[in-house]
């Protein structure tokens, strides 16, 4: 029972980084028709971010300042990174065939990989753990991170945040609109260049933040580490029904959950199966609902 | 100028190019050192080009979105590894699992490796078989995923491959695959080199037979696109709906396709299990996939020729012209050739670059604050060349360990950026020959 219990805490706590990774996948699918590739990378530079600014501002800011400025800053600088990436590779080919587009996105999350490797020589970096979210506490008889605990609350949070802002904003109904149809809302006078941008914006910030929960708890940061994340979250993403908001976060607790489970299986080699399961289910899901759990025309998409 | 006229011409002309090409090869091979990285980008390009050629078929001649083709490449390369691996070594090979449940080898069946006819015979049924479990995988994982439409249905491909990683990787199967721990001691191609008596190579071809291999598959893919299949699945990648009312049997030929194009990726990838020597799961990662559909992407989707050339030219890159900006690289004097070679090709890659860019703003919507960013970063780019130059710094900045990949996924962004049809377009290379004689014939009309 503790077990189950230990295990069921980590599962929505994965599930709830995975989310905030999914929806920045979700959005600028709903907007641009675009699998943003290099998603999961920019959540990989995020983390390298958080090392790097440790080190640096350690050596300027009296100790109790670090942390907070370092969280700020990381975040900050992704919301740039996502906004440059947009405007120098995606922008330009607006009106290029959709393949392009893709292709440029691996072209990016390529760049952002080999940089990462380059500049910390492939070494797996250690991420600085950020007090109190580090500290364990003992729940059912197994010591867990505080994070595990925070990260659910966190994220629903931030997510009832983003749907208010999308539905009860200006910017949220320009962003509903771009994604209902892209022309017709050029043709409504909406400026659909800083549409996309404030996209990926949101999905750059909600990156950084995951990027910071799930850093800390698990702490190694490698240039390849943002790939899985970041494929998971994409299923998470289909699973949900692309393009919807809700679909993505409820599909990424459920991977999270399911792959926790997974894990501590009772036969041999289960860990193995762990990124398989989450691919078979997501196919299951995609047999019997082609286009998701809350497919295009059930649920508007952002 | 009747269109099977030139249909005709243009094949003449891209076989007598394959041959002269694989001539070629074999002259190179005998003459420069085996040593040369030439050979690594000719085989490691002929494997590619095969692969990149059989997700051409589907994802730019039918318009089906796969990415499956790192599993079905998985798949060809551990059943090519499995039935070659010599019956005198699987003891060794599968020393953790207490020896290997497959218990024969196909080239000991026809006489063993040392005999040209157990190599030769053993070898290429091995590479067919390989092709053909890719094929019959797919068709299973087709029938439930086919239906699927774009996006759905690459996310699905993808977690197939990733599905099929797992499976191969996992312990229990351990006395097939070898669990987690790679395959070796495959045939290579080293092993197609001819050796005289006194074990010397007498004649080398260990980079003539994979690209023969893909030279040959390669050739099937282009008469299959022209046959009636390859109309019906240009019409499917057009409009499927309109497709289906000319009477084509959409799954059928979206089956067809998909099938065929993991045949080809199977055998490619039991020839790249050749080329690692080696076949190992965690090799067949999504990276692959991507990888290979840049290349597609590049070449321009839609062109045979131009995802080979692309191959060559990305492998090329890759794994032998910038490897130099691995090494630290430190000059001897401030006069040596190599230092005012690198100040001349830097300051004409920024002025150039700069110019470029400048004038495609210019071109463009009139942004004045992008133009400004140019010149600033130009400026200060020229401002660095002109520190260097005056201290007579000797050390070049940068390069080291990663450089180069670095370099190669700038110059990919590039040409990503710059065209967006890829290298070819839809057009082959035959295209360029044929177009003289086509304005001939129009003229000769009037």
């Amino acid at each position: 029972m503790e077990f189950f219990i230990s295990t069921l805490l980590f599962g929505i706590s994965v599930g709830g980084q995975y989310a905030l990774i999914a929806i920045g996948y979700t959005m600028v699918y709903g907007i641009l028709r675009l699998i943003n590739f290099a998603h999961g990378d920019v959540f990989m530079v995020a983390g390298l971010m958080g090392i790097y600014l440790n080190t640096f501002l350690a050596a300027y800011l009296p100790p109790a300042l670090v942390i907070p400025v370092m969280l700020l800053l990381v975040l900050v600088l992704t919301v740039a990174l996502g906004f440059c990436i947009e405007r120098v590779a995606y922008k330009p080919l607006r009106t290029a065939p959709r393949m392009s587009v893709m292709i440029s996105a691996i072209g990016v999350s390529y760049l952002l990989q080999n940089s990462a490797t380059y500049i910390t020589g492939g070494q797996p970096m250690i991420y600085p753990s950020i007090p109190f979210l580090s500290d364990t506490i003992t729940v059912a008889g197994t010591s867990i991170k505080w994070v595990v605990i925070l990260t659910p609350f966190l994220v629903v949070a931030l997510v009832i945040l983003l749907t208010q802002l999308i539905n009860h904003t200006k910017v949220g109904m320009a962003m509903r609109s771009v994604a209902k149809d892209f022309e017709t809302s050029q043709l409504m006078g909406i400026k659909i260049n800083s549409v996309i941008s404030t996209t990926f914006i949101i999905g750059s910030a909600l990156a950084a933040v995951g990027s910071m929960l799930y850093f800390t708890t698990y702490s190694s940061v490698v240039p390849t580490v943002g790939s899985m994340p970041g494929l998971k979250a994409f299923v998470a993403a289909v699973f949900g029904g692309i393009g919807s908001i809700p679909g993505a976060v409820i599909g990424a607790f459920l991977i999270g959950i399911c792959e926790n489970f997974v894990k501590i299986l009772p036969f041999e080699g289960a860990t193995t199966f762990v990124d398989a399961f989450t691919f078979a289910l997501l196919i299951i899901i995609l047999v019997f609902k082609p286009t998701g759990l809350f497919g295009e025309k059930a649920t508007d998409k952002v | 100028m009747t269109l099977q006229k030139k249909d005709k011409t243009g094949a003449l002309i891209g076989l007598a190019a394959a041959a002269a090409f694989l001539i070629l090869v074999i002259v190179l091979e005998n003459t420069l050192a085996p040593t040369s990285q030439l050979f690594v980008v000719l085989k490691k390009g002929a494997v590619y080009s095969l692969v990149a050629v059989s997700m051409n078929l589907l994802n730019g001649f039918t318009g089906l979105f796969s990415l499956g083709q790192a599993g079905f490449m998985l798949l060809g390369a551990y059943t090519y590894a499995i039935l070659t691996v010599p019956v005198a070594v699987k003891d060794q090979v599968y020393y953790l699992f207490g020896g290997s449940a497959v218990k024969f080898s196909l080239p000991d069946l026809f006489g063993g490796l040392d005999t040209p006819v157990g190599l030769i015979l053993g070898v290429i049924l091995a590479i067919l078989l390989g092709g053909c479990v890719a094929a019959l995988f797919a068709w299973l994982i087709g029938l439930p995923v086919l239906r699927l439409k774009s996006d759905y249905l690459a996310i699905a491909t993808l977690g197939f491959a990733e599905i099929l990683r797992a499976i191969f990787q996992w312990q229990a199967l351990g006395p097939v695959t070898n669990g987690a721990n790679m395959i070796t001691q495959i045939p290579t191609f080293n092993n197609f080199n001819i050796t005289g008596p006194d074990g010397k190579v007498v004649l080398y071809l260990s980079a003539f037979f994979p690209l023969l291999i893909a030279t040959l598959c390669i050739i099937v893919i282009v008469m299959l696109i022209n046959s009636s299949y390859g109309r019906a699945f240009k019409a499917i990648r057009e409009d499927e709906i309109a497709a289906e009312a000319m009477g084509i049997n959409l799954p059928r030929h979206k089956m067809l396709s998909f099938c065929i194009s993991s045949f080809f990726a199977g055998v490619g990838g039991a020839l790249f299990a050749m080329f690692a020597n080696n076949a190992q799961a965690k090799v067949y990662t999504s990276t692959m996939t991507y990888e290979i559909l840049l290349i597609v992407v590049i070449g321009g989707i839609g062109s045979i020729s131009g995802s080979c050339l692309a191959t060559f030219l990305y492998v090329a890159c890759s794994e032998w012209w910038l490897r130099f900006l691995d090494n630290k690289m430190v000059f001897t004097s401030t006069m040596q050739p190599k230092r005012i070679a690198f100040i001349v090709i830097f300051a004409v890659v920024v002025i150039g670059g700069a110019f470029l860019l400048i004038r495609r703003e210019r071109k463009g919507p009139g942004r004045m604050w992008a133009e400004i960013l140019t010149w600033i970063v130009a400026l200060l780019l020229l401002g660095w060349l002109g520190y260097f130059i005056v201290t007579g710094s000797l050390n070049v900045p940068l390069m080291g360990t990663g450089f180069r990949m670095v370099v190669f996924s700038v110059v990919i962004m590039i040409v990503v950026l710059f065209f967006r049809q890829g290298i070819m377009g839809d057009k082959e290379f035959t295209d360029l020959f044929l177009r003289g004689k086509k304005a001939i014939g129009k003229e000769g009309a009037k």
